[in-house]
């Protein structure tokens, strides 16, 4: 029986990259297809930011309380790309039929994962940079890019380590069923707050702040902050340096972390016949 | 003939009773019997108040803690009442994508002797229970523990109870037309009334006065009924918070009660008819059993 569930799979590089397309192809192309999205997902999320930034106006806060909704606003599309579009994707499949063939086809867990996050980029970073540039334009945002490598380095450090965090997370929803909607739900507000999406981080204290630091998202907003905005080294929680090697420590642990999981989890998953398994 | 015309509106009005209660019914036991009522009960506080905290969190770094402000109940109450605006539209709108494309349904719902509307609003019940639940807690963790202005004694229940059930009506119109929209249109996002009721808090006044957005704005907010049901609320609850805020200061209740049922007679009107049209384009499209996983 044991022997039965540990199957290797021909991994290779090309058949590893094909994945990671094959998978990112459908959402492209879905996105293409009907632009109804942009609506919903472009559109109506910047007006919820502007929400807060108005907040920030009612109770005349400095302006560069504004700079950081605006910032913030538009990495939780980082986040619900990973919540929505990685790890609850895997229960979907799993109650569409797509889990089983995922898993007997000869490719890599790690490579439709990755494919998926690459095929949601389209959105997500659209709706990033929508609510950015205009966001920044509408409420007249300064933005003081003190080294545009040390912030290009820093973001793309910090989406390594979040989708890092995204594929492990996704292999603990291998085994979930109707839960991992209603957790990935629970997991918006609660990680906002958190992370300071709409606040420094350091306004939550030392200690919560720290604890909130295994967020990729909160440690690498909090020094990109600092990169972007005159007052933002006066804001930030620790120091752009430190906040680095904390990035490269999570990179690494997630990135190793979520490849062992997905394993293992694949494996349980295989031997508790979950992967079939629709508790409707 | 007459007789026969009454006979039929009876029938008609049985058939959506029976298809709300059955809807509700199917919709408590998806939204709850996923986990054990402990868990369920945590899951149902977290988000909302951690929602608030947000916004506390906001407030209190720039005002250096000044709970005791008449802004701060503003927004704090504002802010929790707002949580049936998500609660109500997702609930409603969702049912259509879950049975739609999780369960594959909805078409079974449309060959069944039932009133499509009636089911869609009895889905959202659920929804408004357990956002009844976070909204007691968030008010009660406002007053517990940020020293918030409520006194249960000075509220005017009578109008405060009024205003909360005129208010479901309303929500549960604007979640009718956003399931209307919703059967036209692919599974892209997960939550589309969160959405929704993320960009209508930019209009509605519910965690800042309507004289802080841009003088282009405003009509957008005049013309919402939640901004009128938000002053009911807050007027019947913390009459003097609401007097400090020039927003609606010139209007009566009565006028705000009549406002607020016009605009939810013409919301219920336009749900209506978008829903209908929407049932007729997802009918013309093959739209009723569409599967849009990518």
């Amino acid at each position: 029986m044991e022997r039965a569930t540990s199957i290797a799979k021909p991994y290779s590089t090309r058949l590893f990259f094909q994945t990671v397309i094959a998978r990112a192809y459908p959402r492209v192309i879905g996105a293409q297809r009907e632009k109804s999205w942009m609506f919903f997902d472009i559109f109506l999320p910047l007006l919820a930011v502007s929400a807060y930034v108005f907040v920030y106006r009612a109770i005349g806060a400095p302006e560069t309380y504004v700079g950081f909704v605006v910032m913030g606003g538009a990495m939780t599309a980082f986040w619900m790309n990973i919540l929505w579009s990685m790890s609850s994707q895997l229960f979907w499949e799993k109650e569409q039929g797509n889990l089983a063939l995922y898993i007997i086809a000869p490719n890599s867990m790690m490579a439709i994962l990755l494919g998926m996050a690459l095929g949601g980029m389209l959105a997500t970073t659209l709706r990033a940079f929508v609510i950015v540039i205009i966001g920044g334009m509408l409420f007249g945002v300064q933005f003081s890019v003190s080294s545009f490598s040390a912030l290009f380095g820093t973001f793309i450090l910090t989406m390594v380590a979040l989708y890092g965090m995204g594929m492990m997370f996704s292999s603990l929803f291998l085994l979930l069923n109707r839960e991992a909607w209603h957790l990935a739900s629970l997991a918006q507000e609660p990680i906002y707050l958190l992370s300071g999406f709409y606040f420094p981080l350091k306004s939550l204290g030392f200690w919560v702040a720290a604890g909130a630091s295994i967020i990729p998202l909160a440690i690498g907003m909090d020094a990109m902050r600092q990169l972007v905005f005159p007052s933002g080294p006066s804001l930030g929680f620790l120091s752009v340096p430190i906040e680095l090697v904390i990035l490269v420590i999570l990179s690494v642990v997630f990135l190793v972390g979520a490849r062992y999981l997905l394993a293992y989890m694949e494996r349980l998953a295989i031997r508790e016949g979950r992967l079939t398994d629709s508790r409707r | 003939m007459q007789f026969s015309w009454w006979k039929e509106r009876e029938r008609s009005l049985r058939t959506s009773i029976r298809s709300f209660l059955t809807a509700a019914w199917l919709g408590w036991q998806i939204e709850s019997n996923w986990t054990d009522p402990f868990l369920f009960a945590v899951y149902s506080i977290i988000k909302p108040v951690a929602g608030a905290a947000i916004l506390v969190v906001m407030y209190g770094i720039i005002t250096q803690g000044a709970f005791d402000s008449p802004l701060f109940a503003y927004i704090y109450l504002g802010n929790a009442f707002y949580i049936y605006v998500g609660s109500v539209m997702t609930g409603v709108s969702w049912a259509v994508i879950d049975d739609r494309e999780h369960y594959k349904t909805l078409k079974y719902i449309y060959v069944a002797p039932i009133h499509a509307p009636s089911y869609m609003v009895g889905r959202g019940v659920a929804r408004f229970l357990t956002g009844t639940i976070a909204v007691l807690v968030t008010i009660t963790a406002g007053v517990l523990f940020l020293n918030l202005q409520l006194d249960l004694a000075a509220v005017n229940w009578p109008m405060f109870l009024t205003a909360l059930a005129l208010g479901v009506v309303m929500l549960a119109n604007l979640g009718l037309l956003l399931a209307g929209v919703t059967l036209m249109i692919a599974h892209h996002v997960w939550f589309i009334g969160d959405a929704v009721a993320g960009a209508l808090y930019l209009f509605s006044g519910a965690i800042f006065p309507l004289e802080v957005l841009p003088n282009w704005l405003r009509p957008i907010g005049f013309a919402m009924p939640l901004t009128y049901w938000l002053e009911l609320l807050r007027r019947s609850m913390v009459g003097h918070v609401a007097a400090s805020f020039p927003t609606l200061s010139k209007v009566t209740d009565g006028q705000l009660f009549a406002i607020l049922i016009g605009l939810t007679i013409i919301f219920g009107l336009m749900a209506i008819l978008v829903f209908r049209w929407g049932e007729h384009q997802a009918r013309e499209r093959g739209l009723l059993d569409m599967v849009t996983n990518y």
